[in-house]
């Protein structure tokens, strides 16, 4: 049935037992996310060594969607560099955004291509969108961060 | 009323709290409008305009009539948040040394539990003026907390705004109990009846307020249509809110002077198309009948609270006695989020609102992020409430049971 193509096991897995949540300290970036719409918030944590994403950790209440998404998005990305990780958000928001005609590169998107579905769901988009929208942010606060720090060594 | 959702299921409609379903003959009477007699009322020399006036006034004495009122007193905005706004902005402009005049050390008193239509135009009041805006709590059994009443409405209390019956918890407030403080020093009352006018009889010279907000497309009429009733002598003093053609008295390059309401509150061509609507909805109420209405409402609640009550994993949140209640049913699941929740019903046809519903703060203070509402109106029947309850129960075994 339909429901089923919205929630696929790997997202019930995921929100039964989410990766990386539990905020963890000596990030150098903290956001926090708020989906307008329905209450659910994050707050997320970014550690980044050297260009690279070292550690996602998050904490937040929500849906199985948002919750999933979260882990998901937290683990997948551990290890990319910050143009590689914002080159797979890109794909994720791309599917999310298609209504259902772009069902995700899974070599590429790993779990993430189980949120195929939400795209035929409007109202969850955001929901499904919101983890991987605070990681982005978190990515390109730290990516500023790094040029300031540049600019003041010249 | 009668399609089918998602598949083949019969349409379970729940959410009237946000909008209602409205009957042919409120269709047919906007349609006639604009079919037979649109012109811009009030303005023009011709048959159409003479025709236009006059049914949207009629409609302005249906209302009226509706809720006790007098026909100057029904101004139409284009919704409840409009209304509330006018009143807000109204206040905001009055000259210092009128009653209307709010200023630093003034009280605004709201309640936790008002929906976000009648905080933040307070909140914005406050800010612009320096006053303070104060609130009423709730207890953890829905209800307003007056224990402290006198305390918070005080001598200082310009305004107290609050609503006739929670959009959350489907508390109904003793509304003239309240106005004993609010007369006691003064204050100005305004009432929140969007979810009240609708569901059973109100009639504005029983309750002991000042101003009363509500909306067209919950009472079985069209979107873009809402009404501020205010009390003649008050109306008549207010400044306006939006200001522009029709107004007007008189008008010089330098100033203008303005008409007595309700026109003075209705700048531009009005929404006639919509105010007819209404007026069709509400000769369509009084057919049925508003005692009727809120017997079979109050009928469905007591069926509805009491089944949902038998699901082990099921809170109610908001009061469970039918004691100064209406037919709004919140709660949520364990361990389901109310948008999976409300995903799942809507799979089975069911059509229920999730979230925070426009009451952020009535959701922090039970330490929720959010309830599954369910709200009954007159074409709701048992059934709904079974189909409500078995598709709770099978989105949980859905859920849970994996």
């Amino acid at each position: 049935m339909e429901l089923d193509s919205l929630y696929q096991e790997v997202i019930l897995e995921h929100y039964k037992r989410p990766q990386n949540k539990g905020l963890l300290p000596n990030q150098t970036v903290q956001v926090h996310h708020v989906n307008t719409s329905c209450g659910d918030e994050i707050t997320l944590n970014l550690k980044m060594i050297n260009g690279t994403i070292a550690e996602i950790s998050w904490d937040g209440v929500g849906c199985s969607i948002s919750q999933a998404s979260t882990s998901v998005v937290s683990e997948l990305l551990k290890g990319k560099d910050s143009a590689a990780a914002l080159s797979i958000i890109e794909s994720f928001q791309a599917m999310l955004q298609s209504k259902g005609s772009d069902l995700g590169d899974e070599s590429v998107l790993e779990d993430g291509v189980a949120f195929a579905g939400v795209a035929k769901f409007p109202a969850r988009v955001k929901c499904a969108l919101l983890g991987w929208m605070a990681t982005k942010d978190a990515i390109s606060q730290s990516l500023a961060l790094t040029s300031n720090v540049k600019k003041e060594q010249r | 009323m009668k399609r089918l959702i998602r598949g083949n299921n019969r349409l379970v409609y729940l959410d009237s709290g946000a909008t209602s379903q409205k009957p042919i003959s409120v269709l047919n009477a906007e349609r006639e409008f604009y079919t037979q007699h649109n012109a811009a009322a009030h303005r023009g020399a011709h048959q159409l305009a003479e025709e236009a006036t006059e049914i949207f006034e009629a409609a302005r004495g249906k209302v009226a009539a509706f809720i006790g009122a007098k026909v100057d007193e029904v101004v139409f905005t284009k919704s409840a948040t409009e209304s509330i706004n006018l009143v807000a902005y109204s206040f905001g402009n009055a000259d210092l040394g009128t009653k209307f005049h709010i200023k630093a050390g003034d009280r605004i008193v709201v309640s936790e539990m008002e929906h976000h239509a009648n905080l933040i135009p307070w909140q914005e009041l406050a800010k612009r003026t320096g006053a303070e805006l104060v609130w009423l709590s709730v207890t953890d059994d829905g209800r307003l907390d007056l224990s402290n009443a006198e305390r918070i409405i005080n001598a200082k209390t310009k305004v107290v705004a609050l609503t006739h019956q929670s959009n959350v918890l489907g508390t109904i407030n003793p509304i003239n109990e309240i106005a004993k403080h609010v007369r006691n020093v003064g204050a100005l009352f305004v009432l929140d009846a969007c979810q009240s006018v609708p569901h059973y009889a109100v009639d504005v010279n029983k309750l002991d307020v000042d101003f009363i907000a509500f909306s067209g497309h919950k009472m079985l009429g069209p979107t873009g249509v809402g009404v501020l009733w205010g009390k003649q002598e008050l109306l008549d003093e207010m400044p306006p809110f939006l200001t522009g053609g029709s107004m007007i008295e008189t008008v010089t390059m330098e100033s203008a002077t303005y008409l007595p309401a309700p026109k003075r509150f209705e700048a531009g061509v009005p929404n006639m198309a919509q105010a007819v609507g209404l007026g069709a909805a509400v000769d369509y109420l009084n057919r049925i009948g508003m005692e009727k209405i809120h017997q079979h409402e109050v009928e469905l609640t007591k069926a509805c609270i009491e089944r949902l009550s038998q699901i082990p994993q099921l809170k109610i949140v908001g009061p469970t006695d039918m004691e100064l209640r209406g037919g709004v049913v919140s709660f949520t699941l364990d361990g389901i989020h109310p948008h999976d929740l409300g995903q799942a019903l809507d799979q089975y046809g069911i059509a229920v609102r999730t979230g925070h519903h426009c009451a952020w703060p009535l959701m922090k203070k039970y330490r929720v992020v959010a309830t599954t509402r369910a709200s009954l109106y007159l074409y709701n029947d048992l059934a709904d409430v079974e189909a409500l309850v078995t598709g709770v129960e099978r989105a949980r075994d859905y859920f849970l049971g994996r």
